[in-house]
């Protein structure tokens, strides 16, 4: 948990370049995340999204371009970046001889986490009498999402990466997932939310970036009217990035929604850095 | 390092208690195949004898690509590998905890096979540290190699047909310096027959485990 403000974006990322073989995964992505922002990033499915969450957790490497996430190399210094970083993704990543609690213990031990945590993350995600006993062969697809919750909860990284988080969840789940968003966005923890289903999500991000194509395609800050967004290869409207990779910090957006002043004290940009490739191509900002 | 070895081996020796594998599958796979190579060399109790050790470490080689896969394979459901490189382990205190929990299960397996050579085959210790030994070390070179070709393969639609294709011509030299040093062990022959084969062992073992430590996270990465 960032108890000051850091020097550094808590992402920053510079023409980046994935492929996965020969297939684009990231065609050239500029994209930069203040220290306890929250941010929605959204497009279709295959767009990105989630190439670009495991690139912000040193799952996939950069073929080309530049990328800092909390102020680490995501490759050279995977396994310091990976300790700070939890990502909730299609997969719940349980063992399924294990216990509820076998499992959460396991992944909160193996990033160094505080074990004393468990038992309140796995109550929070109603995970608690003989369901923590129970082996994660036998639970539903929801409760296996609760669980990976919960381990997230009780391990409480630096920065968040939420692959359509709210999927499999009941409403009830929902609401939980939506309260934590909010506790970790008031704590100072940096989250990125991908999904394409942006009515359960658009309340808990200051802005959000749309991925189309492994590109930053547009972006908007939520509860503004996004600009139009030219389709790829169109010209640029001239409209030129706000707070890009080098920018300040609000440009002048001060009124925007942003993250709260219990954001360890960063105001991020509000509009980021969003440009797509080639340079030029897509710069907007709501 | 040492510390996530010891996570990585309880994690994967609870998950094999509880799958419960080993012993409903891979331990019984393991005296089948001894059953076979008796009845494939007949009823001749000497002859029998004699090819005990081969037969032994044979089957022991059998057993360990079970092993292994099953290794593998735990951390092929459910994204589990992701979770496992997210958690920030070191990749060398991973590759230590999953070849010391193959190796346990091994050591395990051997005892099993051991008692199985003697009552199947009519093979008698004669010097038994000799058997001890060659066993010990001829484990940990085939967890430690098992579990690095177990993870070159892992990944791939293709991982049990490649794991035997590229581990066993690998672990010939266990298989022949084990082999060597039982037949030693069973005869009664000299200790100084057995110990240029042991020799052979620990530095077979050094390479393999060093080589483990050293490019298992590049291959985990890569896979």
């Amino acid at each position: 948990m960032a108890s000051e403000a850091p020097s550094h974006p808590a992402i920053l990322l510079h023409d980046a370049v994935a492929l996965s073989g020969r297939f684009p995964l990231l065609a050239g992505v500029d994209l930069e995340v203040a220290v306890g922002e929250t941010v929605l990033i959204e497009g279709p499915n295959g767009a990105g999204k989630t190439s670009l969450l495991r690139v912000c957790a040193g799952l996939v490497a950069l073929a080309s371009g530049e990328a800092s996430v909390l102020g680490l190399d995501p490759v050279r210094q995977r396994n310091q970046l990976r300790r700070r970083v939890g990502l909730l993704s299609h997969a719940s990543h349980l063992y399924d001889d294990l216990t509820v609690r076998e499992n959460v213990k396991f992944a909160v031990r193996a990033a160094g986490g505080d074990t004393d945590r468990i038992a309140g993350a796995c109550e929070r995600w109603g995970l608690a009498g003989r369901l923590l006993k129970t082996s994660a062969s036998k639970l539903s697809a929801g409760q296996r999402r609760r669980v990976a919750l919960a381990s997230l909860t009780a391990r409480w990284p630096e920065l968040w990466l939420l692959d359509e988080p709210h999927a499999g969840l009941d409403a009830s789940a929902r609401d939980t997932l939506d309260r934590l968003i909010g506790d970790a966005g008031a704590a100072g923890v940096t989250v990125l939310i991908a999904s394409h289903e942006t009515e359960f999500v658009e309340s808990l991000a200051a802005r959000a970036v749309t991925v189309t194509g492994g590109r930053i395609t547009g972006a908007r800050s939520i509860g503004a009217p996004s600009l139009g967004v030219p389709p790829l290869g169109a010209p640029s409207l001239g409209v030129p990035p706000v707070g890009g990779l080098t920018g300040g910090p609000t440009d002048g957006l001060d009124a925007l929604p942003g993250p709260g002043p219990g954001s360890a004290g960063v105001a991020g940009p509000i509009a980021g850095p969003i440009t797509g490739r080639p340079a030029g191509e897509v710069a907007h900002v709501a | 390092m040492w510390r996530d070895s010891l996570l990585v081996a309880g994690k994967d020796l609870r998950i094999e208690a509880r799958s419960r594998v080993g012993l409903y599958q891979v331990a019984p796979f393991g005296v089948v195949a001894l059953v076979l190579f008796a009845f494939a060399l007949g009823p001749d109790r000497t002859q029998m004898a004699k090819g005990a050790p081969g037969l032994f470490w044979v089957a022991v080689l059998f057993c360990t690509v079970l092993a292994v896969q099953r290794s593998v394979s735990v951390e092929s459901v459910d994204g589990a590998r992701d979770g496992i490189r997210l958690s920030g382990l070191d990749p060398a205190g991973q590759f230590l905890g999953k070849a010391a929990a193959v190796a346990v299960q091994l050591i395990v397996l051997e005892v099993v096979l051991g008692i199985g050579v003697v009552l199947l085959y009519g093979a008698s210790i004669q010097v038994p540290w000799l058997i001890v030994a060659s066993c010990v070390l001829g484990t940990v070179g085939l967890a430690a190699t098992g579990t690095l070709y177990g993870a070159l393969s892992a990944g791939l639609r293709v991982r049990e047909t490649l794991l035997p294709f590229l581990f066993l011509p690998i672990a010939a030299p266990v298989l022949l310096a084990g082999t060597r040093v039982w037949q030693a062990g069973l005869a009664g022959g000299t200790e100084s027959y057995g110990s240029p084969w042991l020799r052979l062992l620990v530095v077979f073992d050094a390479i393999y485990v060093a080589l483990g430590i050293v490019v298992f996270g590049p291959i985990q990465e890569a896979a």
